[in-house]
Parts: C-alpha cells; structure tokens; sequence
C-alpha cells in the first residue's frame, strides 16, 4: 500500500561510494546530504566547451551535478590548449566534445553527460535547453550570446553568464526571477568588427580558469539555494590590476525582452541582429581593394616597389613579420603622415581584417594605391612561406 | 570637479593605452567631451554617428548605469569614478583559424 513517500527516494540516494566522494560537501551544513541530492538532481547545459567550459566542466563534474549537458561543435587544436584545461595534447584533432566526455567521465562517473555536438541556432535552441533547470553561458561571440540570453528568458531559466577580453573578465546571472538579462545590460551588440574577439586581441590563459569557476560557484549555489547570487550585479575582474569590481545592475522597463512592453516574444535572426560577425568574419567582404599572397610574391620577386604597412602591434612583429613598416592602427590616424599616397602600399595584419580598416581609412583620406593583404600573414604563411609561423 | 575616468582594455589602444584618466568636468558628458577631446580616436568607439553614445558601452558613475541616472547629464563630483564598460564576447575562443 503506497504511503507518505520516504525523505529521500530511492532514485535520489547518494551511494556509499558517492558519500565518500563528497565527504568535503556533506560535512558542510551548507551543502549537507541535501544540498549534495539537489546537485546530483540538478540539470545544467554548458553552452560552449572552451576557455570557459573547461573549467566549469571539471568544477560542475566534480561537484557531482547529476546531468550535465554540453554543446560544442569545434575541434580540439593547440592554440586552445594555453588555456582549455579540459584538453590535453594528444586531442588535439578530436571533437571536443569526446575529448570533453572522456575527461568528465573520467573524473566522475556517476554523473549523466548529455553530448550536444551541434551549433546552438534559433531553431534547436528552445528544445535543447528546455531539459535543463540552469544554463551556462561560455559562447565566445555575441550572436550566440543573444540567442542563448533569449531562449532562457523565454523558458524561464537562469543563465550564468560570464565573459573575457584579453585581462578582463565580466560575470553576473541573468534570467533570474526580477531580475535583468542581457539585453537590459547590452540592448544591442557592437557593430562588427568595432570589438576585437579573443581571436584577435588575445586572452590571458588562466583569465577564462578564473572566470569559469566563478561561473561554477554561482551555478552551484543556484542550485542549493545557498547564498546571494550575483544577480543585479555585474561582477568585472581585471587580472592586471587583480582587481574585483561591482556595479549595479538593474532590469530595464524599456527592455524589449523582459521590461513592461515586451515586443521579442520569440527568437529572431541572431546573425542579422548582429550584423553578421560570426566568431571571425574575413576582412570586409570586397569592399577594399585586395592582393592575394601570391600576387604580392610574384610582384616582389619581379622587383616592384612595394610599401608594405605592417597594422599590427609591435608584440605581434616580434612574432613573425614581413619586414614591412609598422604603424598599429589604433595610431594610424595621427601617423598618416608617415606614409607616401604616390607609393604603391600593401597594408596586411594577422587575418586581413585590422588591415582592410586600415584600407578603407586611407582611402577615406586620398590614398589611391592601396591593397589589402587578403587573409593577412597567415595566408602568406598558408600560401607563400610555410616558415612563417602562425599565430 | 576632478574625476577619473577608468578606461576599458579593449579601449585602451585609442587612448594611448591608458587604464585611467584624470579630467575635470562636472556633468558625464563634460567628462566623456573632455576625454575624446584629448585622445579623438576613441570618439568612434564611445559615440554614434548621431552624436549620442553607442548602446554596447555603459557609463557608470561609481557602481550606477546612468541610463538610470541622468545619462550624459549626471552631475559628477570630486573623486568619483566614471567608468566605460563595453560589451566583450569572449568565452569559448575559436580556433584562430
């Protein structure tokens, strides 16, 4: 005959084996056995398995988070390695999903992991993250974070967001009952282009470590319902100055997704929305006139007198370099001066995209004979001297 | 009124690479004019064409957004501290590819 179901049902146990695993939690009255059955019933999506996620994924693993959920679709390569601890050399080449299985599973085998090796996109958004009761947010470009922001309010689901540039780092919840989301914070992203990515600007390796476990801490105290979350507060981290400051953050009534008229009551286009930057657009789409790396090869090797114009950052020259001549283009405005518009020049960067600015700003102030290095030095490695290494 | 302005990294190369500024004003705006007076590269970067701020870069004046203040026309004292805080992506970094 059914009865009063029991404190703890059966399904929802630690085992002997689990409570020696959590020994650290149980002991804390914090945490406790209940805190601890509310972890292993706890339901939470990654979205993003890099920089970020590999923290979060080890910590929230750890901590013993019943189902854990993951969406990735990238490739393991070695320059994610300076700070993607979940990743060892010998995966470089694997999805990083299965690379991300493996380590998880290893570390703690009682927990679920949901593989999600897809691009989060408006159409599997809503399905995929309606199974989970929180969502972590370590996407690395501001389409998916629009998307991401969007769907959790949506579906009612608190949405642990944190970001990173360079030294800097920005973490706060989202999502949470009265409270702000992302786009009460940010209505709407940078142009692209404008706002360099990590790609580009860069990122200290253990910048997105201590991100993510702040990341982690937030999730988990959600989960037990311990603590002040970091909601309303917007939590910046500076690695430089190893600063932590705070500012206030607050749900704005004019929010077109959570304020008092609300006109975004489905996903939309985040490509569109966002001008469609992708993770790292290729420099501006025809728009300057370009010289492929061999074009400048053959035209250098026949002796014609080419000015190339290095628009990188003198750390970057120290890396690899063309022998060109270096003006960053943050100063290219005020060292204009420097350059001769009767010369033919050849403007390159990394990638080709600082460069086509460049281009596009010299050719705003008369120059006629201009060119973009179209994919910048790492074409020219690619296509011209594999001795130049890549970055 | 002698205030300081925390410059953000991803604005640093249009400000002589900076972390911060001493200026004098007595409204944001006054501060934020003074600013992109004295390092005009960051102008693009802080406003739109239409001469109003970009919506991606929030203006604190200690820990309050002045969109909730007076924007642009908050009064700033001695000692406060404006700070820039642009939008950053960055997570999971993609390959460099």
């Amino acid at each position: 005959m059914a009865t009063k179901p029991s404190a703890t049902p059966a399904a929802a146990a630690l085992t002997k084996e689990e409570i020696l695993r959590y020994s650290r939690h149980l002991i804390m009255p914090e945490v406790g056995m209940e805190g601890q059955l509310k972890l292993k019933q706890a339901k939470v999506l990654l979205v993003g398995t890099g920089g970020l996620g590999a923290p979060l994924g080890l910590y929230l693993a750890a901590a013993g988070v019943g189902r854990l959920g993951l969406v990735d679709f990238d490739i393991v390569d070695f320059t994610n390695l300076q700070r993607q601890i979940l990743f060892s050399s010998s995966d470089v080449g694997r999805p990083k999903l299965a690379a991300a299985a493996d380590r998880l599973k290893g570390l703690n085998p009682e927990i679920r992991i949901d593989l999600h090796e897809t691009r989060l996109t408006s159409a599997n958004a809503l399905d995929l993250l309606r199974e989970y009761d929180i969502v972590v947010d370590g996407t690395d470009n501001f389409p998916t974070r629009y998307l991401v922001n969007d769907a959790c309010l949506l579906l009612g689901k608190p949405n642990v967001y944190g970001s990173i540039f360079r030294f800097d780092g920005q973490i706060t919840v989202f999502g949470y009952p009265g409270g702000p989301c992302y786009r009460c914070l940010y209505p709407e992203p940078p142009p692209p282009g404008l706002v360099p990515s990590c790609a580009e600007g860069g990122v200290l390796g253990v910048l997105p470590g201590i991100v993510g476990a702040i990341q982690a801490a937030e999730t988990i105290k959600l989960i037990l319902g311990a603590g002040d979350p970091l909601v309303g507060r917007l939590l910046l981290f500076d690695a430089l100055q190893m600063r932590f400051r705070e500012l206030k953050l607050r749900r704005n009534p004019e929010c077109p997704l959570c304020g008092d008229h609300r006109t975004i009551t489905a996903l939309i286009d985040y490509a569109q929305f966002c001008g469609v930057r992708g993770e790292e657009a290729p420099s501006s789409a025809g728009a300057v006139p370009e010289i492929t790396p061999r074009d400048l090869k053959t035209r250098l090797d026949r002796g014609d007198s080419l000015f190339i114009l290095d628009v990188r950052e003198p750390h970057e020259y120290q890396i690899c370099n063309l022998g060109g001549h270096l003006i960053p283009l943050g100063e290219l405005s005020r060292r204009v001066s420097e350059l001769d518009s009767s010369r033919e020049i050849v403007a390159h960067c990394r990638s080709g995209k600082r460069s086509a600015e460049a281009v596009e700003f010299l050719r705003g102030a008369g120059f006629r004979k201009i060119w973009n290095l179209k994919g910048g030095i790492l074409a020219w490695s690619d296509e011209v001297d594999p001795s130049v290494p890549k970055y | 009124m002698a205030v300081k302005v925390i410059i953000p990294t991803p604005l640093r190369p249009y400000a002589s690479k900076q972390e911060s500024v001493e200026l004098q004003a007595g409204t944001v705006g006054e501060a934020l004019r003074a600013l992109t007076a004295k390092f005009q590269e960051l102008r693009k970067h802080l406003y739109a064409e239409d001469g109003r701020l970009r919506s991606f870069v929030n203006v604190y004046v200690n820990d309050e957004d002045i969109r909730f203040l007076k924007r642009e026309e908050t009064a700033v004292r001695t000692g406060d501290i404006i700070s820039i805080i642009p939008s950053i992506a960055g997570g999971a970094a993609r390959s460099s590819r």
